[in-house]
């Protein structure tokens, strides 16, 4: 079995750490994703001066070298703070979809969390990390790039519920009535019954009327 | 004959030529489709031979112009000017402050050696920059992409479409820098807010920087083109061509770089790339060859005339429009035969939509399909999506900051020579 390390720009030296603790006898794959957006957006600055056409001369493909160049060098430095035997892995695409796509039959996935640090909730996670612990087809460890917060830093809950919960008990409806399912007419058939509704039966209609 | 045919011939004469620019069929040079059709414009008597050859004339010292300020943009690279450049960069303490620095030196580079100095020179170093430090490259390779169009407006030589536009505005060399002064600055700070907004999730990390070493400071370079900036300005005090002032600062540094075996001939010959200015010159032949034959009745009633701040907004968002369509070289040789007669507060207006423009790229556009074929090239998957979000929430208001701005000066500085 085989522990996926996510190395990424600024945050991998923690998910190095976490794999250095917790991948035992397993092997370890560092794995480095350069995006396609990067090069892409110098190509699309170079396309966009017309009549300059000489391909030698475009920044993407020096900075797809550079990308390339670069992901090798992280990949050294993690293997360097690893301190034992690793698989070094470059790929380079779309990169929430690449980490997906290579962890696929892995143990393990280790990501550091990619966000604001200064901000606890769903801030410390940016789309990237986001999407791969949303579809990692293995276990995942998310680290903190940097110690915890600790327990007591987490915000107080709100002290109001908040109102649109679809939950609520019907007692409450006169003052806080629940939100109608959204009643669109696009999808409600041109002859067939009225939608169904939460609130009310036929004897007992809903104390407002609905909007639409 | 008779002036439907005439116009039809020019405008598929144009498309073949876009088109061809957009497929370049075995990756050849795009004015291998443009000079044919210059000549075939005028083998047709759509343009007549005496117009073509004016238009030749008049573009010809614009094409010198343009060839002096890329052969100085080699010339400063080879000096190892954009290394200096990534090494000042490299001591940002983290990304915000990279993000500011890297605001600066693209602005700057921009300006004073064009928008292709900055796309095919500074990106690289900037990316390579990033990745030194240890912060994600993203925001500042977009920063470099999006101020080689923005940025362009200062100076006549900070884009080709402003030496294009220069020659027919009738204003001098400093007029132009001091009515675009306020235009420029006022874009290059509203994408700078724009940007640490769009790009906050990605100035945050960073790793400790690697260890490098600092990198010697291409003094004569810098001096050279300081004089050179001094140049543009004495020689319009004169009533001399500014463009002998970017012939004399390329041949000076040129002197320099061959005799220390910094560049070579073979260097300076590929970096002022002769395809591109003959390209320039058939382009407008057969741009000429579109106005002239029924282009100029048909849409001059499009274009206001006079230089109220109105006028001057609908010129601007005419031109970022054609410019998205056409490209910006194109849309501002179509346009500028039209709004020229309006006054040199028209033709600035119409400089502020093309060369901003092209930030807003959407699909379908020219510049899209052009972008297209070179990631299918080397084979890469872009979200295009991104970069038009960023277009939509910089350029409109960029552009219309920067009339406001355009509007401004005039009031204040006067359009007149």
């Amino acid at each position: 079995m085989t522990v996926l390390v996510w190395i990424a720009e600024g945050i991998w030296q923690a998910a190095v750490d976490a794999a250095r603790a917790h991948a035992g006898t397993d092997e370890v794959v560092l794995l480095h994703v350069s995006d396609d957006d990067v090069p892409g957006v110098a190509h699309g600055a170079f396309a966009g001066l017309l009549g300059r056409g000489r391909r030698g001369r475009d920044p993407g493909r020096h900075i797809a070298d550079l990308a390339a160049t670069s992901g090798a060098e992280l990949l050294a430095a993690a293997a360097d703070r690893l301190d034992r035997p690793a698989r070094l892995e470059q790929r380079h695409g779309r990169v929430e979809r690449e980490v997906v796509a290579a962890a696929e039959g892995a143990a393990l996935l280790v990501v550091a969390r990619d966000g604001d640090p200064a901000r606890l909730g769903p801030h410390s996670l940016r789309p990237h990390a986001r999407f791969v612990v949303d579809h990692a087809p293995c276990p995942v460890l998310l680290v903190w790039p940097h110690d915890p917060p600790a327990v007591a830093d987490i915000p107080p809950p709100p002290q109001h519920p908040p109102h649109e919960h679809p939950h609520h008990p019907p007692s409450d409806a006169p003052h806080h009535p629940p939100p109608e399912p959204r009643d669109d007419p696009s999808h409600r058939p041109p002859h067939g019954p009225p939608p169904h509704r939460r609130h009310g039966s036929l004897g007992d209609p809903p104390p407002h009327p609905p909007h639409a | 004959m008779p002036p439907a045919v005439a116009e039809t011939v020019a405008v598929l004469a144009l498309l073949g030529v876009l088109a061809f620019a957009v497929v370049r069929p075995r990756g050849w040079p795009e004015a291998v489709a443009a000079v044919p059709a210059a000549v075939l414009v005028v083998a047709t008597g759509a343009l007549p031979f005496a117009r073509a050859a004016d238009e030749v004339v008049r573009l010809a010292p614009v094409v010198a112009f343009l060839a002096a300020v890329l052969v100085l943009s080699q010339l400063c690279a080879d000096e190892g000017l954009f290394e200096a450049a990534g090494g000042w960069l490299a001591r940002a303490d983290g990304p915000h402050r990279l993000l500011g620095l890297v605001f600066v030196v693209a602005a700057v580079t921009t300006a004073v050696l064009s928008l292709d100095a900055t796309v095919v020179l500074l990106t690289p170093v900037v990316f390579a920059t990033a990745g030194r430090l240890g912060v994600r490259a993203r925001p500042h390779v977009y920063a470099c992409t999006h101020l080689a169009n923005s940025a362009s407006l200062l100076l006549p030589v900070s884009n080709l479409t402003n030496l294009l536009a220069f020659a027919a505005a009738g204003v001098s060399f400093t007029r132009f820098a001091a009515l675009m002064a306020a235009p420029w600055l006022v874009v290059v700070v509203a994408e700078y807010l724009v940007f640490r907004f769009f790009f906050a999730g990605d100035l945050t990390a960073a790793a400790a920087p690697r260890a490098q070493g600092s990198r010697p400071v291409p003094v004569f370079a810098l001096v050279l083109l300081a004089l050179t900036l001094a140049g543009f300005v004495v020689t319009s005090l004169f009533g001399i061509e500014p463009v002998w002032a970017a012939v004399a600062g390329a041949v000076v540094l040129a002197i320099r770089g061959l005799s220390r075996r910094h560049t070579t001939v073979r260097g300076l010959a590929g970096a002022m790339s002769p395809p591109f200015l003959v390209f320039v010159l058939a382009l407008g032949v057969v741009v000429r060859a579109v106005v002239d034959n029924g282009l100029d009745t048909a849409v001059g009633h499009l274009v206001p005339a006079g230089s109220s701040l109105l006028a001057l907004l609908v010129i601007a968002g005419v031109a970022a429009v054609l410019a998205n369509l056409i490209n910006n070289l194109p849309a501002v040789l179509v346009l500028l035969p039209l709004v020229a007669p309006a006054g040199a507060g028209a033709v600035l207006a119409l400089l502020i939509g093309v060369n901003l423009g092209p930030n807003l790229t959407y699909v379908g556009s020219l510049a899209t399909l052009l972008w297209r074929r070179v990631l299918h090239e080397h084979d890469r998957r872009v979200d295009l999506g991104e970069f038009t979000r960023l277009g939509l929430l910089t350029v409109p208001g960029t552009l219309v900051l920067a009339v406001l701005a355009l509007w401004a000066g005039l009031h204040v500085i006067g359009g007149g020579a």
